[in-house]
């Protein structure tokens, strides 16, 4: 199912916009029909499902708010349809457009867009004002809205008594109270200060959650892409070059440009746990003695191992030198000998939040599925190579050369396991 | 000397016959127009000098500062008693009104004419084009000429007087309202199209209302350039104060000259501030002042 769905979409401003489009279709760039007009789109095509975030994301001269304003028809397509429901908006009539405006798609601005002489209440009125809403109905909705963005009490304030912050939820109330499926944001965070717009993100996914609309946001800012974004599209030169989820793009970028791009991102609050976790060597059962728990650790060359249940839910871990001294006293069941002190992360935690966990044991963070069981480990090292980007050199300062610099840059892949050499050794051999 | 053969210009465009013949063809083909014009006019003209020189000068007066207080405030309104005492004191009340009354026809049919105008001329850019030099031509002709024309068709009195002004007054109405309604930010009315607006609701709820101090500021200069337009009529016969400033202008007398002249300072004056203050009480204008307290 698709809430909207572009295809072949083109937009060519200028003198002769039809032969510049016939030109880019045989394989003309941007450059080459400079003299026909300016193209802002070439041949996009999306789809969007309903109730997700899809998100446009490129630099300024990209063609995204052009290609924004062709999903509501602001601007028409040179080329191509944009299906919205059983509409192509490259084709209906001015009449019809209005329709669709206002009972199936309305829009958030950067810069607010709000009325400055009506009140906040009228101002998010306004849509339902248009649709020929009766007033009490109106102010009713209108103040619904304003509520779901935590504007009770502003109702009769004018927009400039507001902070930036407050006026851009003015924006969205109004975008709400006209209640369509779909919701263009064009850069709607963009104007605001950092702080602000990190709340105003938070606001937006939190509304999300109980209100599931179509929402396509525009954006030039890679962080807040994918921060909101069920899916990415990367806009360059008026072309899409990738759409994917912000893990896959982040991961697999399609082209150079995507790749110097997200160099820049935070990897710690886009990548998960899931997606960088290996596969647990040290796992034992609760149900199989400390004996092989032992030989199991020796094998793997580690100090401690994870001990599951059978149905691998993650009971807590057990550690080489409290066997040795058990088994020593007599025999005992592993369970007893298990630490719960672990703390572990679910599949989905973001990278960011596992520095706390990953800096509170030498083990590597267990991660654990919705039902609790084990399903990988991310060691430091790990956790260490996923914030360096893919594509970057990983620069090497040789401690020996720079005595100096006491935080060498790059660590070894084997850290972690030679300092359980180094645990082994020293516990010796219970046997 | 070689200055005598200037007086055989190399050539000559009979430019000023053409319009001579234009104008006088024009007036006898539209004869009947012209008397519906200057009956309508003189009309409203006659009335609205009634309305002010028919009342005792004290209740006119004593309207015109309730007005002033009304718009403005106290200063505004004891400002205008002062000005008005001074024009009564040098006896030019009679003619001040006259002149008035001419300004407020004249100005109310240029802004009838230049707010449409304007509105057009800012949604269509070949009519802004053509209508560019048009509004030079109107602006920058020494005010008097069009007294020559208008004369010509309707002889001397008030009603050549109103219809000089009118054109002599229009451009800057349709100036400012274009550059208003074409300075309004585009993401609100793209705001009112994304929402369904019909072009009619997004002019008179959003163009016009964020418009609305700039169009002000073309009514005010509208005002202003009328009253000049006004005292010049004079020339043509017309009552008011431009009639005394003429005939003092004649008989190089300077005390009536700097009488009828004050008289036209402090109307002036007048018009000026209540025209403003209406600008600042414009929705717009008191929304964003608000937001500075």
């Amino acid at each position: 199912m698709t809430a909207l769905r572009a295809e072949g979409v083109f937009k060519v401003f200028g003198r002769r916009p039809n032969e510049a489009v016939r030109r880019l279709r045989d394989g003309a760039s941007r450059e080459d029909v400079a003299g026909l007009g300016t193209a802002a789109v070439i041949d996009t095509t999306f789809e969007v499902t309903p109730g997700e975030i899809f998100v446009v994301m490129g630099l300024s001269g990209s063609g995204k708010s052009t290609l924004i304003r062709m999903l509501n028809g602001l601007v028409r397509p040179t080329a191509g349809s944009i299906i919205l429901g059983e509409h192509d908006l490259a084709k209906v009539s001015a009449a019809e457009l209005r329709d669709i405006r206002r009972k199936r798609v309305s829009m958030v601005f950067q810069h607010f867009a709000l009325l400055p002489h009506r009140s906040v209440l009228d101002n998010a009125a306004f849509p339902l004002e248009i649709s020929g809403v009766d007033k009490a109905e109106r102010r009713r909705r209108a103040a619904e809205a304003l509520g779901m963005v935590g504007l009770d009490g502003w109702e009769d304030s004018l927009p400039s008594q507001l902070s930036g912050g407050m006026r851009q939820r003015v924006g969205l109330a109004r975008a709400l109270a006209a209640d369509t499926d779909v919701l263009l944001m064009d850069e709607a965070f963009s104007a605001l200060d950092p702080l602000i717009r990190s709340e105003m993100q938070e606001q937006l996914l939190e509304l999300q959650q109980t209100l599931g609309k179509t929402i396509i946001f525009i954006t030039h800012d890679l962080n807040e892409a994918m921060h909101l974004g069920d899916r990415i599209a990367m806009m360059r030169d008026g072309r899409i070059v990738q759409i994917g989820t912000s893990e896959q793009i982040l991961t697999e970028p399609a082209d150079e440009y995507v790749a110097t791009f997200v160099a820049d991102v935070d990897r710690t609050r886009v990548l998960t746990a899931g997606s960088v976790m290996v596969r647990p060597k040290a796992v034992v059962f609760a149900a199989a003695g400390p004996h092989v728990a032992l030989r199991q650790m020796r094998d793997e060359q580690v100090s401690a191992a994870y001990v599951v249940d059978r149905n691998r839910k993650l009971l807590g871990v057990v550690r080489d030198q409290d066997i040795s001294a058990a088994v020593r006293l007599g025999p005992v069941a592993l369970v007893d000998l298990t630490r719960d002190e672990v703390s572990a992360v679910s599949t989905d935690a973001l990278l960011a939040e596992l520095f706390a966990p990953a800096a509170e044991t030498p083990l590597p963070v267990p991660v654990i599925d919705a039902r609790g069981r084990l399903v990988g480990v991310i060691p430091r090292v790990t956790l260490l190579d996923a914030m360096t980007p893919t594509t970057a050199e990983v620069a090497v300062v040789d401690p020996a050369t720079d005595p100096s610099d006491a935080y060498p840059i790059a660590v070894g892949p084997d850290l972690d396991t030679e300092l359980d050499d180094l645990r082994l050794t020293t516990t010796g051999d219970p046997r | 000397m070689t200055y005598a053969a200037s007086t055989e210009p190399l050539y000559r465009l009979p430019l000023g016959d053409w319009v001579d013949t234009a104008i006088a063809t024009i007036t006898s083909t539209f004869d009947g127009f012209f008397d519906g014009v200057k009956t309508v006019l003189l009309g409203g003209y006659d009335g609205l000098a009634l309305v002010f020189t028919g009342p005792p000068v004290w209740i006119v007066a004593l309207v015109l500062v309730g007005l002033a207080f009304w718009t403005k405030g106290w200063k505004l309104a004891v400002g205008a008693l002062v000005g008005f005492a001074v024009i009564v004191g040098v006896d030019q009340w009679e003619n001040a009104m006259a002149t008035l009354a001419l300004v407020i026809v004249a100005g109310a049919i240029a802004l009838m004419i230049a707010i449409p105008l304007g509105i057009l001329a800012a949604r269509n850019d070949r009519l802004s084009g053509a209508l560019r030099p048009v509004l030079d031509f109107m602006q920058t002709m020494p005010a008097f000429v069009y007294l020559i024309p208008t004369v010509v068709i309707f002889l001397t009195g008030a009603v050549p007087g109103i219809v000089a002004t009118i054109v002599f007054a229009l451009a800057p109405g349709v100036r400012f309202t274009e550059l208003g309604i074409r300075g309004v930010d585009s993401e609100v009315v793209e705001a009112g199209q994304a929402f369904g607006a019909t072009p009619g609701r997004i002019l008179r709820q959003i163009q016009i209302p964020l418009a609305l101090p700039t169009i002000m500021a073309g009514i005010n200069q509208v005002i202003m350039l009328s009253l000049s337009m006004a005292v010049i009529s004079g020339l043509a016969g017309a009552e008011g104060l431009g009639r005394d400033v003429v005939a003092a202008l004649a008989r190089v007398d300077v005390a009536l000259g700097f009488e009828a002249g004050l008289g036209v300072v402090i109307l002036a004056m007048y018009l000026d501030r209540m025209t403003s203050a209406l600008a600042d009480r414009a929705p717009v204008s008191r929304a964003l002042k608000l937001a500075a307290v």
